[in-house]
């Protein structure tokens, strides 16, 4: 970090100071959690991405006890700068924390290692399951992803039809509890689906038929569960407690989102909806095929996780650049896009993820708003999070340069919730260890 | 009359004249004249030569005579066939009729049997079996031998399909007298191919590994005829049939290609049997000069009624519909010997709608026989027999009522070594139609359909011109150089014949194209030091812990569209590794992605060989296999290396003192390549101790490792590395996936740098590969490496390593002309690969993308209409089925035998 460029404090560089030298003195196990902001900090200077699709040139961000109390242009603003600390942000950019929606974070160490993988839960409707409760703080994971600015996540299950409940968490905690933002916030389902026929053989071992039906057979028992669900939720009393139903009660009210992964065209339409059915209206995972569907998904407000560009194409004959293309395709078409991920520690990526598309079609701010504030909409935390307003969370990073490019991505200072995080990670140790041995000094 | 009298000895079926004479008869003898005479008919003698009202004499299973003016001698049974045809009877070189089908028990998948099953003293690998002989398995099967004799055929090739070396065939007609009469080869041909069959055998896995095996197995044959310590039935048999015709049956032109280099290394020239795709390559199947045998089972329509179905199937699956049934002609046209095959087709009658199908795409009707009767009969050595109406041969041949050609002729009997099979059953009223047919409708004219140009690759975005290599000045440009120049503002590249001319400003054109350069960055293209597209048929040869005779040469796929896709991402030249599977893997191969040429032309003229390593928890396969393949801990893999150069000093010690007397070993060939500094070493790495062992080990044995590729705790042991000049090949941030790259860091690459280790980063992965840009953007994100020494990472870096550094890897007079235009700073994620020139060719260019995209969408409008159009003639269809796309890692295992096994469905599967 190009402390030099801090001018602050001097109680702020101390603390500093200090901070850097722990870094060669503690291993992982010692990135401690950072404490709540105790004194007004004003963050002056920086090119500030509200997240809203604005950018402000020079700005300023004044931010206490956790919140942001003021934000605007530097130049036309006056600012008390007294009983503050100051942070000068100049020729720096500012942006809302990213968020990560529908991954296994902290629910995975070591994907190869069946002992560290606590995501998949068997059985085929399990809406009681929640993922919060797995969520491991101490997972050497999250501190390697908010070193690139992806501060807060949707901590999901996977597997079965209904996977179960999933929960928004900050990067940056003790345990669960602490890093909760937002318990439960969605429950995931699957949405059958009959497997493509594979030319793998001139037999196939089940026929296509068959295999509908299967898929068929899943649609229906889904459907009653459903039913007898949204029963059980109307019941004052139930004489037997069933577990399963009683999850499904805050889908039924609101409360909870309903998250449907589907690929296919005739999929996501009948995902859609089934869950309009039961006056849900869902937020698509995946979403393959939305492109295609893209005035139906307006008209019924559905808003689209897509997978990262960073993939093959689905067929030898599409464009070799449709990956890259496709959720600008869909955010230019007026559908609300947020941009997705496979996997846990790949996530640091993500901001990469939103760079792509806008390098093939979508608007800057508007592909920035594919990692912030649409998905604090369909995670619901859009009320403290997503976009840098006052009274908002104070959950923002500074960059030396644009985060969403891996060329000048460089996260100097990052907050949550006005706490000043510690961006020291695994791997920056490894590199100090091993730096300092070969006397090379490491960053 | 005669004709009843005649069909009623055929119900009692009375001994022939030629009936075998060893057996002894049950009652008195019943041995028939079976003296025949037709007349008035056209006899077609052979392709060449048609006797207009002719007579046929055959006496017992032999033609007497074949003229006119015939006189009948007495005792004769005459048959008039005035108006009728007569054709010798067709013969089939490919079939599997009278011999057991071939299956394999299912067990669950990978099993750990390292040696045949097979008792006796036969060879290791039970793949390899030219100890069967169909001779002796062949019983007739009567049900097969009516419905091939309907369709015309009198004579097959029988051949046991299973194995690489599957021993000989026999070839048989199709009488139903007992097998000893109608043997008329009992060692047709030896036959091969690249599929294990039922061999329970591990090895090999992959069709890399069976080419390997087929060879060794060559070189093992040629050292067994000149000792004496070893007993080997199928060494010994298989040297036995070397004189007999070589018959391989391969899937696919590009197969055709490599069993003829087989053959050319050994000096055989095979007869191949493919799948009639040749057409899509027709110069370069010419090339070889093998006769072929081809099958004549087209593809059938696919459905297209569903819309969303339909987005699953693509170009090349129409184009192949569309383009199959020209395949014959093709082959006429380039001059290529071939014959017709019914195998393939539900039911032999079947050959008839798609001969039918063939002529009408411009094979001709004497080819058409020919190809079905002499040349078949040629190539399984009976043509002294069958295949042409000439005195002495037998008497096999079919009566038709029209020329055979014809949509409308029926074939109404077909004689078998003298004996008659009535095919055609007709009613007198319809008789009489029959022999005073004038033709009154006469059959419409094909309609001469559009039909869509051939593609270069035949996949989507392929050229039906190819593409030519262009002068051209990038003017006005950010060039990044990677030489001491630096990168250069406002400056200039030209490229002319395939090669940089000049760098610099200003540069004359001179009769170079001009294209404006201004805003955009312009950069030698990237090396992907860790790559497996382009292969086929599996990248591990995993069943033992040394694969080395292995070949990634052998295996090379032209028609893999991850080639443009990674074009798209301004790679051009990569090396395509082996697998990760075991310590020591197989040999790789570099390529230039020269999309549109053949396998053979995208390889890198002149390099280095390299070979692969691994160490670590793929080659102790801890999350695969059946753990009973060694190594599996770190402890074994050391000693399976050191076990490996002892055996290979030792081998080149023997090869010094007895020359060619000592057993040819690819193995260790390959081993002793690199004790003599002519193979390199690139080497899978994780995790510290391991690389430090191998670097031991390497020193105590005296090899020198070339590359460390993954190398994810180089960072640890940088300085080890350096000291031995090991160059590292790493990825720029992957990690948390397996135990071994627990403390897998970003920085890696940076300290091994820093070091001065020269670093690259590399893909192992088709969709990272078409970004490898943005990775080297990462060395700047993880430790601030400067621009021009990361984007060095994927270019200069590599090709040093992949000792080419002398042809390419920057823009400097004189080296190959392979240079990217992006839109913008090549590091950043916002950087498009404009245009992407190898050897001067610009094999990927944007705009020219998006026009091919467009030309593709009416391309298959067109075809899904014409599907349409076919279906609602009647024309049979299939499901759309998505092909099954293979892409390799490391790690990717599978075995291509049992793949083709799927194909043919000769099995169920799970």
């Amino acid at each position: 970090m190009k402390w030099k460029e801090l001018t602050t404090m001097n109680k702020y560089i101390l603390t500093l100071l200090i901070s850097a030298i722990g870094v060669s003195a503690f291993a992982q196990a010692n990135i401690s959690p950072a404490k709540p902001q105790d004194k007004k900090t004003i963050v002056m200077g920086g090119k500030l991405h509200v997240g809203n699709g604005k950018v402000i040139e020079t700005s300023y961000l004044i931010f206490d006890k956790g919140k942001i109390i003021g934000v605007g242009d530097a130049t036309v603003a006056r600012i008390n700068m007294s009983d503050a600390t100051i942070i000068q942000a100049n020729g720096k950019h500012i942006y809302p924390g990213f968020i990560a929606p529908v991954t296994n974070l902290g629910l995975v160490e070591i994907s190869s290692v069946k002992a560290t993988l606590d995501y998949n839960e068997i059985g085929d409707f399990n809406p009681h399951i929640r993922a919060l409760v797995a969520y491991n703080t101490d997972s050497k994971v999250p501190a390697t992803i908010r070193s690139n600015g992806v501060l807060m996540a949707q901590i999901t299950p996977q597997g079965g039809t209904i996977s179960g409940s999933s929960s928004v968490v900050q990067l940056d905690a003790w345990n669960w509890e602490d890093a909760t933002i937002k318990k439960d916030d969605a429950m995931h389902l699957n949405w059958p689906v009959t497997p493509r026929f594979r030319n793998t053989g001139n037999k196939p071992l089940v026929s296509p038929e068959a295999l509908k039906e299967r898929t068929q057979n899943l649609l229906n028992g889904l459907d009653q569960f459903f039913t007898e669900a949204k029963a059980y939720a109307e019941t004052d009393k139930p004489a037997v407690i069933n577990t399963r139903f009683a999850a499904m009660k805050h889908l039924f009210d609101g409360t909870q989102r309903l998250f449907i992964s589907a690929a296919g065209e005739k999929d996501i339409i009948a995902g859609v909806k089934f869950a309009k059915k039961y006056n849900i209206t869902p937020v698509i995972v995946g979403g393959d095929d939305a492109y295609l569907i893209t005035g139906f998904l307006k008209e019924n407000h559905i808003a689209v996780i897509v997978n990262e560009p960073h993939a093959l194409p689905n067929s030898d004959d599409d464009d070799v650049n449709m990956p890259y293309k496709n959720a600008g395709i869909l955010a230019n078409a007026g559908v609300d896009v947020i941009m997705g991920m496979q996997g846990y520690w790949q996530l640091r990526n993500l901001p990469f993820m939103a760079g792509t598309i806008a390098a093939w079609g979508l608007d800057k701010e508007k592909a920035l708003q594919t990692i912030t504030i649409n998905a604090a909409k369909v995670l619901g935390i859009d009320k403290t999070t997503g976009t840098l307003e006052i009274g908002k969370d104070a959950t923002f990073f500074i960059s030396a340069g644009d985060a969403l490019d891996m060329k000048t991505n460089k996260v100097e200072q990052a907050f949550i919730q006005g706490r000043d995080i510690n961006l020291d990670n695994l791997h920056k140790q490894l590199d100090k260890k091993f730096s300092d041995k070969y006397n090379m000094g490491g960053k | 009359m005669k004709k009843i009298l005649l069909s009623l000895a055929l119900v009692f079926s009375a001994t022939s004249l030629f009936a075998q004479q060893t057996y002894p008869v049950n009652g008195s003898y019943d041995i028939r004249q079976g003296t025949y005479a037709f007349t008035n008919a056209n006899i077609v003698v052979s392709a060449n030569q048609t006797i207009p009202n002719g007579t046929l004499l055959i006496k017992g299973q032999t033609i007497q005579s074949v003229g006119t003016g015939t006189s009948i001698p007495k005792g004769y049974v005459v048959i008039d066939l005035k108006g009728k045809f007569i054709y010798p009877s067709l013969i089939d070189a490919f079939t599997s009729y009278g011999l057991p089908e071939a299956t394999r028990a299912f067990n669950g998948g990978r099993q750990s049997i390292f040696t045949s099953t097979k008792k006796g003293a036969y060879g290791w690998n039970e793949a390899i079996r030219p100890e069967t002989q169909a001779n002796t398995l062949f019983t007739a099967d009567s049900k097969k031998a009516d419905d091939l004799r309907k369709a015309g055929f009198g004579s097959v090739n029988a051949i046991n399909r299973d194995g690489i070396s599957r021993g000989t065939s026999v070839a048989v007609t199709l009488s139903d007298e007992k097998e000893n009469s109608t043997i008329l080869n009992p060692q047709s041909a030896a036959n091969y191919s690249f599929s294990k069959g039922t061999s329970q055998n591990d090895y090999p896995t992959s069709l890399m590994g069976a080419i390997a095996l087929l060879r060794q197995t060559y070189y093992d044959a040629q050292w067994y005829g000149k000792q004496k310590g070893e007993y080997n039935i199928s060494l010994e048999e298989f040297n036995k049939q070397q004189s007999i015709p070589q018959l391989f049956e391969v899937e696919g032109w590009q197969n055709i290609l490599r069993a003829s280099k087989i053959g050319k290394e050994f000096g055989k020239q095979y007869i191949i049997k493919s799948n009639g795709d040749e057409y899509q390559r027709i110069d370069a199947v010419k090339a070889i000069g093998a006769s072929l045998i081809i099958p004549i089972n087209f593809i059938k329509a696919y459905d297209v009624e569903d819309t969303i179905e339909n987005r699953s199937i693509t170009l090349a699956q129409m184009k192949a519909w569309e383009l199959a049934p020209t395949n014959p002609a093709a082959l006429e046209k380039a001059g290529i010997k071939f014959s017709l095959t019914t195998q393939g087709l539900e039911n032999p009658k079947d050959l008839w709608t798609n001969i039918h199908t063939a002529l009408e795409n411009g094979l001709t009707q004497k080819q058409a026989l020919l190809s079905l009767t002499e040349i078949p009969a040629g190539m399984i050595g009976i043509a002294d027999k069958v295949g042409t109406l000439e005195k002495g041969k037998l008497a096999n041949f079919i009566i038709t009522s029209d020329s055979l050609f014809k949509k409308e002729n029926i074939i109404e009997e077909n004689w078998v070594q003298g004996k008659r099979f009535i095919i055609f059953k007709k009613d007198d009223a319809a008789a009489k139609d029959t022999t005073n047919k004038t033709i009154t409708n006469t059959p419409e004219p094909p309609k001469k359909e559009a039909i869509g140009a051939l593609i270069f690759p035949f996949t989507s975005f392929g050229n039906a011109t190819p593409l030519k290599q262009e002068s051209v000045l990038l003017k006005n440009a950010t060039v990044w150089t990677n030489e001491k120049e630096g990168i250069l503002q406002n400056a200039d590249v030209l490229l002319e014949n395939g090669k940089i001319k000049a760098v610099g400003k200003n540069l004359n054109a001179g009769n170079a194209k001009v294209i404006d350069a201004t805003g955009k960055h312009v950069t030698p293209g990237i090396v992907d030091e860790h790559s497996h597209i382009a292969g086929v048929g599996g990248i591990n040869e995993g069943a033992q812990s040394v694969s080395s005779e292995v070949r990634i040469a052998d295996i090379i796929n032209s028609e893999d569209v991850n080639i443009y896709r990674q074009l798209a991402g301004g790679v051009t030249t990569s090396q395509i590794l082996h697998g990760s599977a075991n310590p020591i893997g197989g040999q790789s191969q570099l390529i230039k992605l020269r999309w549109g040429k053949l396998p053979e032309e995208l390889k890198f003229a002149g390099a280095d060989g390299f070979i692969k390593f691994a160490l670590g928890e793929n080659v102790k396969q801890s999350n695969f296999g059946t753990g009973a393949r060694f190594p599996v801990t770190r402890m074994g893999v050391e000693q399976t290396f050191v076990d490996e150069f002892t055996r290979a000093k030792e081998y080149k010690a023997e090869l010094a003192k007895k020359g060619n007397t000592v057993r040819r070993d690819l193995e260790l060939d390959a081993i002793v390549e690199i004790l003599d500094n002519k193979r390199f070493i690139t080497c899978h790495s994780y995790v510290q101790s391991e690389i430090n062992m191998l670097m031991n080990v390497a020193d105590s044995l005296g090899f020198k490792i070339n590359t460390f590729t993954h190398i994810l705790e180089g960072y640890k042991v940088a300085d080890k590395m350096k000291a031995r000049g090991i160059n590292a090949s790493t990825f720029s941030d992957w990690w948390a996936y397996k135990m071994e790259v627990a403390e897998a860091i970003p920085y890696n690459g940076k300290i091994m740098h820093n070091v001065g280790i020269t670093t690259a980063f590399n893909s192992d992965d088709a969709e990272m590969a078409r970004r490898l840009n943005q990775e080297a953007g990462k060395a700047v994100l993880y430790g601030g490496v400067s621009e021009e020494d990361a984007f060095k990472f994927v270019t200069l870096n590599p090709a040093k390593m992949l000792h080419i550094d002398e042809k390419i890897g920057s823009l400097k007079v004189g080296k190959d002309a392979d240079v990217v235009v992006w839109s913008d700073n090549p590091l950043s994620i916002y950087a498009k690969a404009e245009k992407t020139f190898v050897d001067g060719v610009a094999y990927w260019d944007i705009d020219r993308d998006s026009q091919i995209r467009k030309a593709q969408q009416t391309e298959r409008a067109r075809l899904i209409q014409k599907m349409k159009d076919s279906k609602d003639k009647g024309g049979k269809t299939q499901r759309p089925k998505a092909e099954q796309k293979r892409l390799y890692h490391c790690e990717t295992l599978e075995d291509y035998a049992l793949e083709l096994n799927e194909m043919e469905g000769t099995h169920n599967h799970e």
